[in-house]
């Protein structure tokens, strides 16, 4: 089970790549799809490793990817 | 294949302060970075129903249409002068300019720095990305030695062109202003860093104390004709020797 | 000081300006020193505090312009002031408040020029005035007392046409104006509470979609939209808003158009003109733009000629030209250099074309 995960607003992706050079855990690549733009936007190429850090979502210009993380135990029912 | 999120708690989204519009900035540039910062730092504030920001000239023109607080442009370089006529009439709005370094430090000059000297209870978020982005590319105030901009062709010639202006010392050397500073974007570090001094600036304008000026390096991936990676490594590496990091001034903190 | 309680009193233009100013609810002035305006400055940075208004000495007359685009933005009675270089330096953002919509007041006590040019008093700034000193197509109200109480009525006028027709309007005064002292009634104080509302105004995004000001339409079609909107503001002002006054013109075959300081001296050529059984009259544009052209002409139909006399080399003579066409003589007489032309020296003249 990871630690965390992340949503790409694909639409907001411009492909930059400053995400996956920032990624600590060498989750993210790029996906090859294209988006309306057609810019190449950010997939998670290994969301297994992913701890939820938010170093992606804090370096990302365009505000495109949300940051999840698991609940800790005393967090959850 | 779809991300499960389940059993997962939002740790990081959009913030409130900015509405759904997309930035109109190139891929890779720092300003959405900065602008994302002010932006949570209003919500954290919780000041987004008294904020009005004033945008500049430049590739920031019209960044009123991303924020959901009131906002204005101003002519090419005033915005400071206009900061001071909104927070002088209304002292309860919470007045932030948001300007690059050739509306800054350029053609707004006097403007500036006569908001500083008098002390304005105002934010001042500085770009310096050391080069005019919107028209293409020129020399900027702050381009460094050698550096190739479209208006010095062979490099800036500091006996032609001047030198790199460091606003942030010259503001440093008055005597009203709480809190100057420069940082920058170009790593986890800086983002956390830069995400401080803003939180900083606007607080001492929230709690009454008076002028504050955040400069922020960043980059500008166009202008500098090289990819949005290669250009962060430029800041940590070349630029940070013109411009050194770090709190100039911070008054704000007894009383 | 007594100005708050006592109506009747002696001032100069520039300090009964500024009362009246603060009189009609401006509760933020910004300005530079320049001659022949510093009073209005002066007078201002002791009444204005006093006021509860915003005052501040601005590093420049740029800056000063600017601080009233912000200040009018947030919704507040907003004046500046300067002399002709000075306006020069105004004229940006004067362009980019009638850009935004915004209300201002500008009073520009005329000089001579151009370039430094003297501090006496001119009117070499119509031009600049009324055509458009700054980039763009906008209109500005152009106001031109000829005396101290009229520029003190002007200054309430002025901020009432601003609001209305949220555009910058200009008092075209000049360094006589400014500088002379002459009894004044001042004008009942506005209580800014009552005045109308504004909900454009930048207070805070509270319980309503943010407010935006701003002059910047990227889009060639919202631009368009917004200027083909504010134009037909600028046809209602044409048609409500032309002063003017005519003096001893009914059975006149001369009659002068002069404006400000020069029409005052006017009235005194039209008496002396009297005197001789010369049949003299005078038209006095109040409103410079919009202009009084429909008057004008009516009046060009029944006499011989129409004298303008400026303290210029020729300028609202072109408006003149335009209203009368080839229905009457349109000579000019000007005197330039912040010289101010005497009766004598224009019943001179008015004699050329009398008879």
């Amino acid at each position: 089970m990871p630690r965390g995960a992340i949503i790409v607003d694909k639409e907001r992706c411009k492909g930059c790549g400053l995400c996956l050079v920032f990624c600590p855990q060498d989750v993210l690549a790029f996906s090859g799809e294209h988006n309306r733009s057609s810019y190449d936007v950010v997939c998670m190429k290994h969301p297994e490793q992913c701890t939820g850090c938010g170093f992606c979502a804090q370096t990302c210009p365009d505000i495109a990817i949300e940051v999840y993380r698991q609940k800790k135990p005393k967090d959850g029912s | 294949m779809p991300v499960s999120t389940e059993n997962m708690v939002k740790v990081f989204e959009r913030p409130n302060s900015l509405n759904e519009s997309q930035f109109s900035y190139c891929p890779g540039c720092h300003h959405g970075v900065v602008t994302r910062i002010v932006a949570q730092t209003i919500d954290e504030l919780e000041i987004r129903e008294r904020t009005v920001l004033v945008a500049p000239v430049g590739c920031s023109v019209s960044m009123y249409q991303w924020f959901r607080c009131d906002g204005t442009q101003a002519s090419h370089g005033r915005a400071c002068a206009v900061a001071t006529g909104l927070k002088r009439v209304n002292p309860n709005l919470i007045v932030f300019t948001y300007q690059g370094d050739g509306d800054l430090a350029a053609i707004g000059t006097a403007e500036s720095i006569h908001a500083a000297n008098r002390g304005e209870n105002i934010t001042v978020i500085f770009i310096n990305n050391q080069i005019y982005g919107m028209t293409g590319g020129q020399m900027a105030p702050t381009t460094l030695l050698g550096q190739w901009a479209t208006s010095c062709p062979d490099g800036r010639e500091g006996s032609l062109a001047g030198y790199p202006l460091r606003f942030a010392e010259m503001v440093a050397q008055l005597e009203a202003p709480v809190y100057v500073t420069r940082q920058s974007v170009y790593d986890q570090k800086r983002i956390m860093a830069t995400t401080r001094a803003i939180m900083k600036a606007f607080r001492y304008q929230v709690e009454g104390k008076g002028y504050a000026l955040v400069e922020v390096l960043t980059n500008c991936p166009t202008n500098w004709k090289m990819g949005p990676v290669e250009a962060n490594r430029r800041l940590a590496d070349e630029v940070v020797k013109t411009f050194p990091l770090g709190d100039l001034v911070d008054r704000g903190q007894s009383g | 000081m007594g100005a708050d309680t006592i109506d009747k009193v002696l001032m100069t233009g520039n300090e009964a300006m500024a009362e009246a100013g603060i009189r009609a609810g401006c509760r933020a002035y910004f300005g530079y020193p320049i001659t022949p305006q510093n009073e209005l400055l002066e007078y201002m940075s002791a009444h204005m505090p006093q006021a509860g208004g915003a005052f501040i000495q601005a590093e420049s007359e740029i800056a000063a312009i600017n601080m009233c685009y912000g200040a009018s933005a947030a919704g507040v009675r907003t004046m500046t002031s300067s002399s002709s270089p000075g306006i020069s330096l105004k004229m940006e953002g004067i362009s980019y408040i009638a850009g935004a919509d915004l209300p201002c007041v500008i009073v520009n006590v005329v000089r001579g020029g151009p370039g430094l040019g003297n501090i006496a008093p001119a009117q070499g700034d119509y031009f600049q005035a009324t055509k458009g000193g700054g980039h763009g197509d906008y209109r500005m109200i152009v106001l031109g007392p000829s005396t101290i109480p009229e520029a003190t009525e002007h200054v309430m006028l002025a901020f009432e046409l601003a609001d209305k027709y949220r555009g910058p309007v200009m008092i075209l005064a000049d360094g006589m104006l400014g500088q002379m002292m002459e009894p004044v009634v001042l004008p009942k104080p506005v209580d800014p509470a009552t005045l109308p509302a504004k909900p454009w105004a930048l207070t805070g995004a509270k319980g309503r979609e943010p407010n935006i000001v701003t002059s910047f339409y990227l889009d060639p079609e919202e631009l368009n939209m917004m200027d083909v909107k504010r134009e037909s503001r600028y046809r209602q002002i044409e048609e409500q808003e032309v002063r003017y006054e005519e003096h001893e013109t009914a059975d006149a075959t001369v009659v002068i158009a002069a404006y400000g300081s020069v029409a005052r001296i006017a009235r005194t050529v039209v008496k002396m003109a009297r005197g001789e059984g010369i049949k003299l009259g005078l038209l006095r544009p109040i409103s410079l733009w919009p202009f009084p052209y429909a008057p004008l002409r009516a009046i060009a139909d029944r006499v011989d000629a129409i004298l303008t006399v400026e303290m210029n080399a020729g300028q609202m003579v072109e408006d003149v030209r335009l209203a009368v066409a080839e229905r009457a003589q349109t000579p000019f007489y000007g005197v330039l250099g912040g010289l101010v032309p005497t009766p004598k020296d224009i019943l001179r003249e008015v004699k050329r074309y009398a008879g």
